[in-house]
């Protein structure tokens, strides 16, 4: 064994505290050498282990029908779909390496989350992201935003896998650290489905894809600490990302398992080498004997430990069975990629790592691994004091406007509101010919080639609300998901999430984690829709202070017959639009109290599951009744944008005629963001069949106005204004503030 | 009829132009992997786009090295249909078989979105069948798609009628508000001398079907089986 040097700055400096040391003494029964100290330090970082949020995550709804696999245990989550076929998707964070280094960051978030995806022998099919940004009236959040979306933009198009949909916000909370949320989608058949755990004693273990070289050490470490001054220092932590070779390993990788020529992989994303041997073995109850000096290098001199803890990307590890290794082996040089035996799988649940054949680490695979033996830990929670003065604010106490086109045309210049087509052009989000609905509506979907099936996809969250309510805010994240997915015309089947927050050890923030878990739980049992998996992302903190608490929703949804797809765009003039659900009565954490005093204040809309899912459950049913011409729900804005951005047909601007007959104060009725309400239109001959579901599911149905040929946005006698005025300053702001 | 797709590592739409010679056309398709150094029986080869070498050194300049491109260059001297897709027309050009060069967008991004492209010349084996429409609406998705060609050898690609598309509107309009990317004279697309070799930004796989937002990609598929099959039918 290697010479123990272990001091107690390095303990520190790998981030494991006094009482992890002493557990790392007892389990080792002595000194760990410096390649075992780094191992143990990036498998117990918050990161890898989770060990600060794994307690609570495990209370979270995690059975339904057609779950493939077990939540959290394989890299991705996998949903039965019929007809032989399942889809495979998962969400991830990247936010401090974007913090520091935004395009690599965001690019190579791109690249980890495919890998998880393609793992599991799903071949991606769509990309989605979630993204947090400061204001965009600051040089630094401009050169953040622009370089993000570059490197997202560059790889997945590289990769041939469209970026369908996704959500921006932009608020001063996410200034220094901004949140880049990236989620894929595969599909795969039941077959094709594949582990990543290392069965079979004797099975050769095989690093596949890139060489290794320096980049990204300690980058899980480093992920599970604030970002401080000093992090610019550790732009080293940042890996760099290569789609090229990213795409060679998806059509090998996919190549290998169509074969059936694998037993388990795993991508080697935060932890690199580590993450994935420990891993692998303890999740098969087996152990691995691997020699590091066989792993192929992009520099000289690496050592043991820098080998272990590199995160290079494009890299997995592979178990196969030795009669396979010349098949698989062959298929790896076809796409010019590595292809090396670095050891084998052994029944003695050790990892052992050799250089050179002499061994540098020794330790039990389960003592490395959360679920296993990597701490867990209870932290203490506080209810935050900021929130009674900003819950107490008073709505009432805000004016009524006195020139409500001026504020319709603020909200849809409001960046949050505002058209991301500066985005999602840059994103090719038609390549794979699936798009049927492109990005822009409430949600994306994709058809399913040679089948009549389509997935419908969203990411959802809005962090005022969860600032101001985390437990309402993330129950709304969990309904304004599905209502999105409904509007599209498909049923939701499960979520994925990513739960980004501060410091854990903060207790305000953890008490926001905690009631953010049970949001999303109640939320989840409510429509169905289990947790399958996702990430947790906490240190989102900078010097002054941490983000919102911002648990972004992935959420996917089926529509077994495609021709049911729906958007939200006004397709007939004459058509009549109807709101589902109730008048509106207040504006609490809206857009529209920000546009007025500045920062999100007062309390989140509350949501009342059991009627939120009675509106969605019309909204579905008129779909499959084939009456509804478009369905959108009103979410940022309140109503009187929803019906603007109905208008926003980009084959043809239409117009709509608004009376509403209002019950209560007309700005709360018009901008206020209540939710459990959907606005659809339908053909004036079709609403006594539209009545009829909403009676019999109990939910308030109200006829509001019509849509028009003359392109003119009429709202009662407060609203008189050209859509195409209001569409070019919705179109273009973005742009021009990127200016 | 039977078109050969030639796949190169980095190739992202070869699935895409198989399914729709497949499924909306009905004809046979074989895929070509680039170390193959023979074609299939191929009436018509065709370049798919993607970043073929993930675009390093310039978009289509290694591809153009790879063993079947010899190939496919006695194929086109002999008179075969090539057809370069966005990528592919990327390595039209850095093959020499078609003139000019691709350049960064005007707008220095990457774009995807429908644009309209006007036909110009509808007497190649590509556009012969669209006659009565001769504006089409096709997306492109590119960040490489700034035409650009010196003014002599424009007046050549004018004078032997050699544009086949300009981005237009959707009334047929060719202006620099049109010019998604800064392209030399709106060009789209580019036919060579023989009028057997055409290299265009624009997808028309990607506009092959309705549910997709628009059909008008299968004019190009459709003229280029009508072409094939006249000149069977010659033989």
């Amino acid at each position: 064994m290697e010479k123990s040097i272990i001091t107690k700055e390095l303990i520190s400096e790998h981030g494991l505290s006094e009482e992890e040391y002493q557990r790392i003494l007892e389990i080792l029964g002595r000194e760990p050498t410096i390649t075992e100290l780094g191992i143990f330090s990036v498998m117990w970082s918050e990161h890898a282990s989770y060990k600060n949020s794994i307690a609570l995550l495990k209370t979270l709804p995690r059975e339904g029908i057609g779950l493939l696999t077990k939540t959290g245990e394989e890299n991705a989550g996998v949903v039965d779909i019929g007809d032989n076929l399942a889809v495979a998707f998962k969400i991830e964070s990247h936010n401090h390496p974007s913090a520091l280094e935004p395009y690599q960051g965001a690019a190579t978030g791109v690249g980890g989350i495919m890998r998880d995806i393609f793992t599991m022998g799903a071949r991606p099919i769509a990309s989605l992201n979630s993204l947090r940004f400061g204001n965009l009236d600051t040089p630094e959040v401009r050169h953040l935003l622009k370089n993000v979306v570059r490197g997202i933009a560059d790889y997945g198009n590289c990769l041939g896998v469209p970026t369908v949909a996704g959500e921006i916000y932009f608020e001063h909370s996410y200034t220094t650290n901004p949140l880049i949320n990236v989620m894929t989608v595969g599909i795969l058949e039941h077959q094709d489905l594949t582990t990543a755990g290392a069965y079979g004693p004797g099975n050769y273990v095989l690093v596949v894809g890139s060489a290794t070289g320096r980049d990204g050490i300690h980058g899980a470490t480093f992920a599970s600490e604030e970002l401080t001054e000093k992090s610019e220092k550790k732009r080293t932590s940042v890996q760099v990302g290569d789609p090229f070779t990213e795409k060679l390993l998806l059509e090998a990788t996919l190549e290998i398992i169509k074969h059936d020529l694998i037993v388990g992989i795993q991508d080697m994303g935060a932890a690199g080498l580590t993450c994935c041997t420990s891993e692998m073995s303890a999740k098969a109850n087996t152990g691995m004997d691997i020699d590091v000096s066989l792993v192929p290098q992009r520099e000289t001199g690496m050592t043991p430990y820098e080998i272990m803890l590199s995160e290079s990307q494009e890299r997995m590890l592979v178990v196969v069975k030795p009669e396979n290794l010349q098949k698989v082996e062959k298929i790896f040089t076809k796409w010019d990629l590595h292809s090396v035996k670095i050891g084998e799988v052994t029944n003695d649940k050790i990892l052992r790592v050799r250089n050179n054949g002499k061994i540098v680490a020794e330790i039990p695979t389960e003592s490395l691994v959360a679920g296993f033996g990597a701490p867990v830990y209870h932290r203490q929670k506080e209810k935050p004091k900021y929130l009674n003065r900003l819950n107490s604010f008073d709505i009432t106490s805000i004016h009524k406007p006195d020139n409500y086109n001026q504020i319709l045309v603020d909200l849809l210049k409001s960046p949050n509101i505002a058209s991301k087509n500066y985005v999602y052009h840059q994103y090719d989000y038609m390549v794979q010919i699936n798009s049927i609905v492109a990005p822009g509506s409430d949600s994306a979907v994709c058809r399913i080639k040679n089948s009549n099936k389509a997935i419908a996809m969203t990411v959802d969250c809005n962090g005022p609300y969860c600032y101001l309510n985390p437990y309402e805010g993330a129950k709304g994240a969990v309904a304004e998901a599905c209502r999105n997915i409904i509007c599209a015309g498909a049923k939701p089947l499960a979520i994925t999430n990513c739960l980004n927050f501060g410091n854990p050890y903060n207790k305000e923030v953890y008490w926001a984690f905690a009631e953010v878990i049970r949001g999303i739980s109640d939320a989840c049992r409510e429509f169905g829709t289990p947790v399958t998996g996702g990430n947790v992302s906490f240190y989102n903190e900078s010097p002054g202070g941490a983000v919102y608490p911002t648990p972004v929703i992935g959420m996917i949804g089926i529509l077994e017959d495609l021709n049911f797809a729906t958007t939200q765009y006004f397709q007939h003039a004459d058509d009549i639009i109807v709101l589902l659900g109730e008048h509106c009565n207040e504006i609490g954490a809206s857009e529209y109290l920000k546009l007025r005093i500045g920062e999100p204040i007062a309390n989140a809309p509350k949501v009342d599951l059991i009627y939120e899912k009675k509106v969605q459950n019309v909204c579905y049913q008129a779909i499959r009744q084939g009456i509804v011409s478009s369905a959108h729900d009103c979410s940022e804005g309140g109503l009187a944008v929803a019906l603007a951005e109905s208008c926003f047909n980009r084959e043809c601007l239409f117009g709509a005629k608004i009376d509403l007959h209002l019950i209560y104060r007309p700005d709360f009725e018009l901008f206020g963001e209540q939710h459990s309400r959907i606005i659809l239109s339908i053909n004036k001959k079709n609403l006594p069949q539209l009545m009829k579901i909403a009676h019999k599911e109990d939910v308030n149905i109200i006829e509001i106005g019509k849509v028009t040929f003359d392109k003119k946005f009429r709202i009662n006698n407060f609203i008189d204004i050209d859509v195409e005025n209001l569409f070019d300053n919705w179109y273009n702001q973005i742009a021009k503030l990127m200016e | 009829m039977r078109f050969n797709i030639i796949v190169f590592p980095g190739s992202n739409c070869d699935y895409d132009t198989y399914f729709v010679l497949k499924n909306v056309f009905h004809c046979k398709v074989d895929f070509i992997w680039h170390k193959q150094d023979k074609l299939k029986n191929a009436d018509c080869v065709i370049l798919p786009g993607g970043f073929s070498y993930g675009d390093y050194l310039r978009p289509g300049a290694i591809a153009s090295f790879s063993p079947i491109m010899q190939e496919l260059k006695k194929f086109a001297q002999r008179g075969g249909l090539v057809l370069g897709i966005c990528n592919g027309f990327q390595m039209l050009l850095e093959m020499g078989l078609l003139p000019g060069s691709l350049m960064l967008n005007n707008t220095l991004s990457f774009i995807c979105r429908n644009v309209y492209i006007k036909v110009i010349n509808m007497h190649t084996p590509f556009t012969n069948t669209i006659a009565e429409k001769n504006v089409l609406k096709i997306p492109i998705a590119h960040k490489e798609g700034n035409y650009f060609i010196d003014e002599e050898k424009l007046k050549e690609l004018q004078k032997n009628n050699q544009i086949v598309f300009q981005y237009c509107d959707k009334q047929g309009n060719t202006t620099e508000y049109t010019n998604p990317n800064g392209s030399v004279n709106n060009i789209a697309g580019i036919i060579n001398k023989n009028g057997n070799v055409l290299g265009m930004m624009p997808h028309p796989e990607r506009a092959s079907e309705m549910i997709l937002g628009s059909d008008d990609g299968k004019f190009i598929f459709q003229s280029i089986i009508a072409s094939t099959f006249a000149n069977h039918h010659k033989i």
